[in-house]
């Protein structure tokens, strides 16, 4: 009976020895053929907005790639944030013969004997926005201490080494992303210790909230310079600046559409400049191009940091026409990129940016 | 599946059944599984084989283990609703202290079954309902859980998760487990004489009583024995994750109920089939593989899973109506 599983494992890592044996460590997109490759998609849960875009912006790049014959076939299933039915529907896809699963788990422990039988059946793993903590997975992710450190370095860019007061707006107590992204801003302001942290509240990633909020705090408070942000809260805080007939200091922006059009329209109207970063849904193309170069034979770290969205000045324009109404900006990530994304960490050098839509 | 016959002591009316429908239904989740399993291996050859039985079983066994544990209950005419909550504090215990302190980790598994028998004995004596008693117990396992493990992690010991991953000869692990879960509940449970007792003291208490009987002892053995089976589908769910997490398994609640419901079982107590139950279990974990082999858009397979498991059970009501 062993035998059995012994050919089949061998059978399965033959294919992809095959691609690692002219495995390169060049520069750019690996060619390797992978043609006849299939690529799965586990994600734990599909019940809101941002999980919907993330499945479609994967299923549309994977009919693009299914299109062009770069891989064979690509599948979505969603368990209903059950972590052991995530488990069993990933040992399917192993049985089901898929040569790289990508993954958004539930859990960062829970799928680990599942994501290991899969590396040890020779399928590549890579589980993105989320930690997971089986060593053999891939992980693509984004850096909240890079997310802090582009804020306190815009806000540099301005202001310059003069003092200046930040008020920092949290997302919620006790969430991980808003400790994690905490962290990142002590860090980040340790660099700059002419800038002075004068409040914190928690805007919990929404406008009214934050702005409510930020009304509250802001009769104690002296001018403001800089307002730091984590997504969903930059709209709210500017109408509570207003509200107080304050100046509008720099209010970083997370993407969102509310967000954008009014900083165009202080732009218009006084020339008005911030910044503007987030996380996108289409962090799944990301894992799919990452699986994809993996079983091209592309030399990947074991963690790929994937760059945030930022919005500057120019771009502005170009980004807010994509955004629909009440939504957040949404990005595509070519093969072309997410290698440059690779090479990038490999090297340790700074990401590529997300061009703008032209 | 012939406990049927065996059932009949519960049931005087089940003599005049026609044998064929009888048959038939006990046979159903048995029928479903075989169906289920012919698609999948029409759809891919490759899983016909040892492996291919490992993958597609091997996370049915802690819920085969977490339906004995609701079979219990229910065979008393109760219902368990705390059961998929307890797993997971098992899978937290666990994974925190059964590697390096296993006393301390066999002491709270203790202490843990002894707070299952004694919420089985204050249902009885107080005659509450189970149902709001086992709810209120639910949120006191995910509640220590929590607090034992504030974040999914820990490890499992690496005896529990190479026995998890054993490759057995014959049939793999996941089949011998339900195999022998299945034929030593049938043995307790439908063939002994004292399994007779313990599913009269479901179907007909005082009828138990007056032969003698301690209702009431019977029925913390009973929650007692639903205690350990359920630490068992923690102690195995712990092997095949290799980690605790509070919040792994509350699906086996309701799903462990459509298992005894699928395999035979009835609220009214008294009646059930640990053959039926583990068939059940297997068929509902093979329900969910089904879909992605068929390649069911993401967006439709919860509703898809739902509406198999409805025909199943359907399917049963309506071969049960007929027998009648």
């Amino acid at each position: 009976m062993s035998r059995t599983t012994a050919l089949f494992v061998a059978a399965m890592l033959g294919c992809t020895s095959f691609a690692t044996l002219d495995a390169r460590a060049d520069d750019g997109v690996a060619k390797g053929d992978t043609s006849a490759k299939k690529i799965a998609f586990s994600n734990s849960y599909a019940g809101n907005s941002f999980r919907q875009v993330m499945i479609k912006s994967f299923e549309e790049m994977g009919a693009k790639a299914v299109a062009d014959k770069q891989v064979a076939a690509t599948a979505v299933v969603s368990s209903n944030n059950s972590v052991t039915e995530q488990a069993s529907q990933i040992e399917n896809l192993i049985l089901q013969g898929y040569d790289a699963i990508i993954v958004l788990a539930g859990s960062d422990t829970a799928l680990n004997g599942a994501i290991k039988d899969a590396c040890n059946a020779g399928i590549t793993v890579v589980a993105f926005a989320s930690g997971v903590t089986e060593p053999c997975a891939y992980v693509v992710d984004y850096n909240l201490d890079s997310y802090a450190k582009a804020e306190l370095d815009f806000i540099s860019s301005k202001l310059g080494d003069k003092p200046a007061n930040i008020l920092e707006i949290r997302g919620m107590a006790g969430d991980g992303f808003d400790k994690r992204l905490h962290e990142g801003v002590e860090k980040a302001m340790k660099a700059h210790a002419s800038y002075k942290a004068v409040g914190e509240v928690y805007g919990q990633w929404t406008a009214t909230v934050a702005q409510k909020e930020v009304s509250g705090i802001l009769p104690s408070l002296p001018q403001v310079d800089a307002v730091l942000t984590q997504g969903g809260d930059g709209y709210g805080a500017a109408q509570a600046f207003k509200a107080a007939n304050r100046p509008l200091p720099i209010i970083i922006m997370g993407n969102r559409q509310d967000e954008l059009a009014l900083w165009k329209q202080e732009h218009d109207a006084s020339g008005y400049e911030t910044f503007s970063l987030g996380a996108t849904p289409s962090v799944s193309q990301v894992a799919f191009w990452v699986a994809q170069q993996i079983l091209a034979g592309k030399q990947v770290p074991k963690f790929v940091e994937v760059p945030l969205l930022q919005i500057n000045q120019p771009d502005l324009d170009a980004w807010l026409k994509t955004v629909p109404a009440g939504g957040v900006v949404n990005a595509e990530y070519p093969q072309e990129l997410v290698a440059k994304i690779i090479d990038a960490n490999a090297k340790k050098e700074p990401l590529p940016g997300v061009p703008a839509p032209k | 599946m012939s406990d049927a016959a065996a059932r009949a002591p519960a049931r005087s009316s089940s003599k005049a059944r026609p044998a064929l429908l009888n048959a038939l239904q006990v046979g159903l989740p048995a029928i479903a599984l075989l169906v289920m399993l012919a698609i999948i291996f029409s759809i891919r050859p490759a899983a016909m084989s040892y492996f291919g039985f490992h993958l597609l079983f091997k996370l049915s066994v802690p819920l085969v283990f977490a339906a004995l544990a609701q079979m219990m209950v229910i065979m008393l005419g109760d219902i368990d609703l705390s059961n998929g909550a307890f797993v997971g504090l098992i899978t937290c215990v666990t994974a925190l202290y059964l590697q390096d302190a296993p006393a301390l980790a066999l002491l709270c598994y203790l202490v843990l079954i002894a707070v299952y028998a004694g919420f089985g004995l204050l249902i009885h004596s107080r005659q509450l309902p189970s149902i709001i008693v086992t709810l209120g117990m639910s949120f006191i396992w995910l509640g220590i859980a929590v607090i034992l493990l504030p974040a999914p992690g820990g490890s499992a010991p690496a005896w529990l998760a190479s026995f998890m991953s054993w490759q057995p000869p014959l049939m793999p692990l996941s089949i011998w487990l339900a195999a022998l879960a299945a034929l030593a509940g049938h043995l307790v449970i439908s063939r002994s004489s004292y399994g007779v007792v313990l599913r009269g003291a479901g179907g007909n208490p005082r009828a138990v009583e007056r032969a003698g009987w301690s209702v009431i002892g019977i029925r913390v053995a009973v929650y007692a024995a639903a205690g350990l089976l359920a630490c068992l589908a923690g102690l195995t769910l712990t092997g095949l994750t290799t980690s605790g997490d509070a919040n792994v398994a509350p699906a086996y609640t309701l799903l462990g109920v459509g298992a005894v419901i699928l395999g035979g079982g009835a609220f009214t107590g008294g009646v059930v089939s640990p053959v039926g139950t583990v068939v059940g279990a297997l068929t509902l974990s093979l329900a969910g593989s089904l879909l992605s082999f068929l390649q069911v858009p993401p967006t439709w397979q919860i509703g898809a899973q739902g509406v198999i498991l409805f025909l199943v059970l359907a399917g049963r009501v309506l071969l049960s109506e007929r027998a009648r």
